[in-house]
C-alpha cells in the first residue's frame, strides 16, 4: 500500500470524523478537533520559523556577525537585535509579574499597523471611492446608465447617512437613513447569497474528494 | 368526572418548524452529493465582470508578461483552482509569459498543481514551454502587503531567488523585469488576507498597474466598488465566476461540472427558506386568532 | 514607564509610517520597522503556541476529564513540528511535495481544515430554515436580494427565465443588483470603514486610544 493511498485514507477518515459532528458530538469528532488544533498550531509554528524568524531575524544577525568577524566593523544589521528583543518581550506575557513589558511590543505592532493603514485605506477605500461616486445623474440618450448612476449615487449617499449616528435619524435625515438601510439590506442579501455559494462550493469539494479520490466512484 | 387532558395535537406547521436539524443536513448532503454523479456541462452566459478578465488577457499581444499571484490555500481549492487552470489555459494558449508568485505559503504550490494539470492538454504540451523562459515560479515571500509595496520598486528586493533557489538575475524571463512598470497585467487569485484588496491598495493605486482577480464567493461582492471605480478591471467571483471563465475560453472544466451540484444546493436552500417562512406566518396567524378569541 | 513608553513608541512608529510617504528618505526606517513587525508577529505566534501547550499540559497534569484530548493536541503539534523543523529539507524545501511536512499538511491539516469549513454549508442551511424570516420590510428586502442572487447565479436562472428577452432574465437582474444597489451599499460600507480606520489610526498614534494596552 503506497504512502499516497494511506494518505488518502487518513484524509478521508478525518473528513468523516469531522462530519460525524452533524449527527451528534462524539469522541471521534473530539479527537479530530483536538488533532486539528494541534496540527494547525504546529503548521503555523513551522511556517513562521522558516519564513519569518529565520530570514528576517537570524539571517540579518548572522550577516552582522560575519561582517564583525571578517571586517572588524559594526554593521547596520545589528539593529535587528532590537527587533528580536521586542519579539522576546512579547513572550513575557506568559509571566504575570513582568507581563506588562509585552505592551512595548504590542505598541510597536499597533503603531506600524495604524501608520500603514492610515494612508492606504484613506486613499484606496476613501478618496478614490468618493471620487468614483461623483458622477452625472443624467446620461443623455442612455436610460440604463442614468438609472444606474442615480442608484449608485443615492445608495452610497444614503448608506453613509445611515452610518452617521451623531445626529438623530429624524425628518428628512431619517428618511434618507431609511433609504440607506434598504440599500444595505440589498447588500447583505447579496452577501448572504454569495456566502451560501461559497460554503456549498467547499462542501462540493469535500464530497468530490470522498467520492473521487477515496472511493473512486466518480472521475 | 376528570377527563384526562389529551396533549394538543401538533399541526403540520408546528412539526415543520421543529423538524430535527439532522434531516436538513441529510437533505443538503443528498442535494449536493447526488448531482456529482452526473456529468452535466451546460452552456453558460458570461457576465460583464468575467468578460473584463477575459478581455484583459485577450487584448495582450503574444510575449506580454503577466504577474500571477496565488494568494490562497487548499481550503479554497474548489472555488479558485478551476480559475487557475482556466487562466493558465488561456494565457499559455496565447503565448503570454507568466511570473508566478504567492503571498500565502501554499499559493505557489497550488500554481504548480494547476500547471501540472494544464500541461496535459495537447495544445499546451505541443508548445514545449520552458521553465525560466515561458514561465517562472518565484515562490512565497512572507510580508503580506509589504511585499506588494516593495515589488513596486524592485522585484529582486522581495524575490532574490525563485522557488528553486536560482537567483532571479539568472532567469531569462526576469531579464528587464525590474518592477510593475515591466509587467503588462497582474492576475490575482485570492481567498482572504492578503489578497485582492491589498493588491488594489498597494499596487494599483500607488504604481498604476492593471489588475484582474479571481476571488472566493465570500469576498467577491466587496470587490465590486473597485470595479465601479476602475481600480479592478474584472473579477471572477466564486465557482460561478470560474465556470463562466471556462465557458469564455471554450474549455469546460471542473467548475462547469460542479455547477449542477451548486444549483441543487441553492434550490434546496431557497425551498428551506420558503418553507420556514410559510410555517412562521401560518403559526403567527394561528396565534393571532387564538389571542383574538381570548 | 508601563504606559508612557508604549504610547511614545506607538506615536513614533505610526508617524514614521505615515510621514515616509511624503519624505522618501524615511523609507529606510519604514522598511526596518516593517521587518521588525514581522519578527514580533512571529513571536506572537510562538506566544499563542506556548499558551496552547501550557493549557493542554495543565489538563493532563491535573487529570481533567478531557485530558486525553489535551494529549492529542500536544501530539498533533509535535507530529508536524518535528518533521517540519528537522526532517523536511529546511527553509527552501519544507513545503515541497515529498517532504514529511508536506505529507502531513496535505493528508491531515488540509482535510481537517477544509472539512471544518465545509460544515458551515450544513449550518447555513439549518440557520436559513429556522431563522431567516421576512418579519419586516428590511428583512424582506434582504430575503428578496438573497433569492435573486442565489437563483440568478446558477443554472436554474436559465431554466426559469430563459424564455424572456435578453437583458430581462433572472441572471441579468442578478447582474444589475450586483452592479448597482449592492455596489452602492458596499461603497457606503467601504467609505465608512476607511474614515473609521483613518480616525482610529490617528487616535491610536496620538495616544487618545489606549484600549490595546489593557488594564493596569
Amino acid at each position: 500500500m503506497s504512502a499516497e493511498v494511506v494518505g488518502v485514507w487518513i484524509g478521508a477518515l478525518l473528513t468523516l470524523g469531522i462530519f460525524s459532528f452533524l449527527y451528534k458530538d462524539n469522541p471521534f469528532y473530539k479527537f479530530c478537533e483536538a488533532l486539528f488544533v494541534g496540527i494547525s498550531a504546529g503548521y503555523w509554528f513551522v511556517v513562521t520559523f522558516w519564513q519569518y524568524f529565520m530570514p528576517k531575524l537570524v539571517d540579518n544577525l548572522v550577516l552582522a556577525y560575519t561582517v564583525l568577524i571578517t571586517q572588524g566593523r559594526i554593521d547596520y544589521h545589528w539593529v535587528y537585535l532590537l527587533g528580536g528583543a521586542l519579539g522576546v518581550l512579547m513572550l513575557l506575557r506568559l509571566i504575570p509579574s513582568i507581563g506588562w513589558l509585552s505592551r512595548w511590543s504590542l505598541a510597536f505592532v499597533v503603531g506600524t499597523t495604524a501608520g500603514l493603514q492610515f494612508t492606504r485605506y484613506l486613499q484606496s477605500n476613501g478618496i478614490i471611492q468618493i471620487r468614483g461616486t461623483i458622477m452625472p445623474l443624467f446620461v443623455g440618450g442612455d436610460l440604463n446608465a442614468t438609472i444606474g448612476n442615480i442608484v449608485i449615487v443615492v445608495g452610497t449617499f444614503c448608506g453613509l447617512i445611515y452610518f452617521f449616528f451623531s445626529k438623530e435619524h429624524k425628518g428628512a435625515f431619517g428618511g434618507a437613513a431609511r433609504v440607506g438601510i434598504l440599500f444595505l439590506m440589498i447588500t447583505f442579501g447579496a452577501l448572504f447569497g454569495y456566502t451560501v455559494m461559497s460554503r456549498m462550493s467547499l462542501l462540493i469539494g469535500r464530497l468530490h474528494y470522498l467520492f473521487s479520490d477515496w472511493l473512486g466512484l466518480i472521475g | 368526572m376528570n377527563e384526562e387532558k389529551k396533549p394538543a395535537q401538533k399541526s403540520f406547521w408546528d412539526k415543520l418548524v421543529s423538524v430535527d436539524r439532522r434531516i436538513i443536513f441529510l437533505l443538503i448532503a443528498v442535494a449536493v452529493g447526488v448531482p456529482l454523479f452526473f456529468d452535466v456541462s451546460p452552456s453558460m452566459r458570461v457576465t460583464p465582470v468575467v468578460r473584463g478578465v477575459y478581455d484583459s488577457i485577450e487584448s495582450l499581444p503574444a510575449g506580454s508578461k503577466v504577474l500571477v499571484s496565488f494568494d490562497y490555500d487548499p481550503g479554497s481549492m474548489p472555488e479558485l483552482q478551476p480559475m487557475a487552470e482556466a487562466f493558465f489555459r488561456h494565457s499559455l494558449g496565447r503565448d503570454l509569459k507568466l511570473i508566478i508568485m504567492g503571498l500565502w505559503p501554499q499559493g505557489p504550490l497550488q500554481a504548480n498543481l494547476a500547471l501540472e494539470e494544464v500541461f496535459r492538454d495537447d495544445n499546451i504540451r505541443t508548445k514545449n514551454l520552458q521553465y525560466g523562459i515561458d514561465y517562472v515560479n518565484l515562490g512565497f515571500t512572507a510580508g503580506n502587503e509589504v511585499v506588494i509595496d516593495r515589488m513596486g520598486h524592485s522585484f529582486e528586493e522581495s524575490y532574490p531567488q525563485d522557488g528553486r533557489g536560482t537567483p532571479i538575475s539568472e532567469i531569462p524571463l526576469m531579464k528587464g523585469v525590474r518592477n510593475y512598470d515591466n509587467v503588462d497585467l497582474i492576475f490575482n487569485l485570492s481567498a482572504g488576507y492578503p489578497g485582492t484588496q491589498e493588491w488594489v491598495q498597494y499596487a494599483v493605486d500607488v504604481f498604476h498597474v492593471k489588475l484582474v482577480a479571481g476571488n472566493t464567493a465570500v469576498q467577491a461582492p466587496a470587490m465590486y466598488p473597485y470595479i465601479q471605480t476602475g481600480q479592478l478591471s474584472g473579477i471572477l467571483g466564486g465557482m460561478k465566476g470560474g465556470a463562466e471563465y471556462e465557458t469564455a475560453i471554450g474549455k469546460s472544466g471542473v467548475a462547469v461540472r460542479y455547477m449542477f451540484s451548486q444549483t441543487m444546493a441553492h434550490i434546496i436552500i431557497c425551498v428551506f427558506i420558503i418553507m420556514g417562512n410559510l410555517a412562521y406566518f401560518s403559526l403567527k396567524k394561528k396565534r393571532s386568532k387564538l389571542e383574538a378569541k381570548g | 514607564m508601563r504606559r508612557e513608553v508604549p504610547l511614545v513608541l506607538t506615536a513614533i512608529v505610526g508617524l514614521t509610517m505615515i510621514v515616509s510617504h511624503f519624505i522618501p528618505p524615511l523609507n529606510m526606517l519604514k522598511d526596518l520597522f516593517e521587518d521588525w513587525f514581522f519578527i514580533i508577529a512571529a513571536f506572537a505566534i510562538y506566544l499563542g503556541v506556548l499558551n496552547l501547550l501550557q493549557v493542554n499540559a495543565d489538563k493532563i497534569y491535573k487529570k481533567k476529564a478531557d485530558a486525553p484530548f489535551g494529549a492529542v493536541v500536544i501530539f498533533g503539534f509535535l507530529a508536524i513540528t518535528v518533521p517540519g523543523l528537522f526532517f523536511s529539507g529546511g527553509r527552501e524545501a519544507f513545503l515541497d511535495p515529498g517532504t514529511p511536512f508536506f505529507y502531513l499538511y496535505i493528508n491531515v491539516y488540509y482535510p481537517l481544515s477544509a472539512t471544518m469549513f465545509a460544515l458551515l454549508a450544513f449550518f447555513v442551511a439549518s440557520a436559513s430554515y429556522r431563522a431567516f424570516r421576512a418579519r419586516n420590510v428590511e428583512s424582506t428586502m434582504l430575503l428578496v436580494a438573497a433569492f435573486v442572487l442565489m437563483l440568478g447565479r446558477v443554472l436554474i436562472s436559465d431554466w426559469i427565465s430563459g424564455w424572456l428577452p435578453e437583458g430581462y432574465m433572472l441572471g441579468d437582474l442578478a447582474d444589475w443588483v450586483m452592479d448597482f444597489p449592492q455596489t452602492a451599499g458596499q461603497k457606503a460600507i467601504m467609505i465608512g470603514i476607511a474614515l473609521g480606520v483613518a480616525s482610529s489610526a490617528l487616535r491610536v498614534i496620538l495616544g487618545l486610544e489606549r484600549a490595546y494596552m489593557g488594564g493596569e
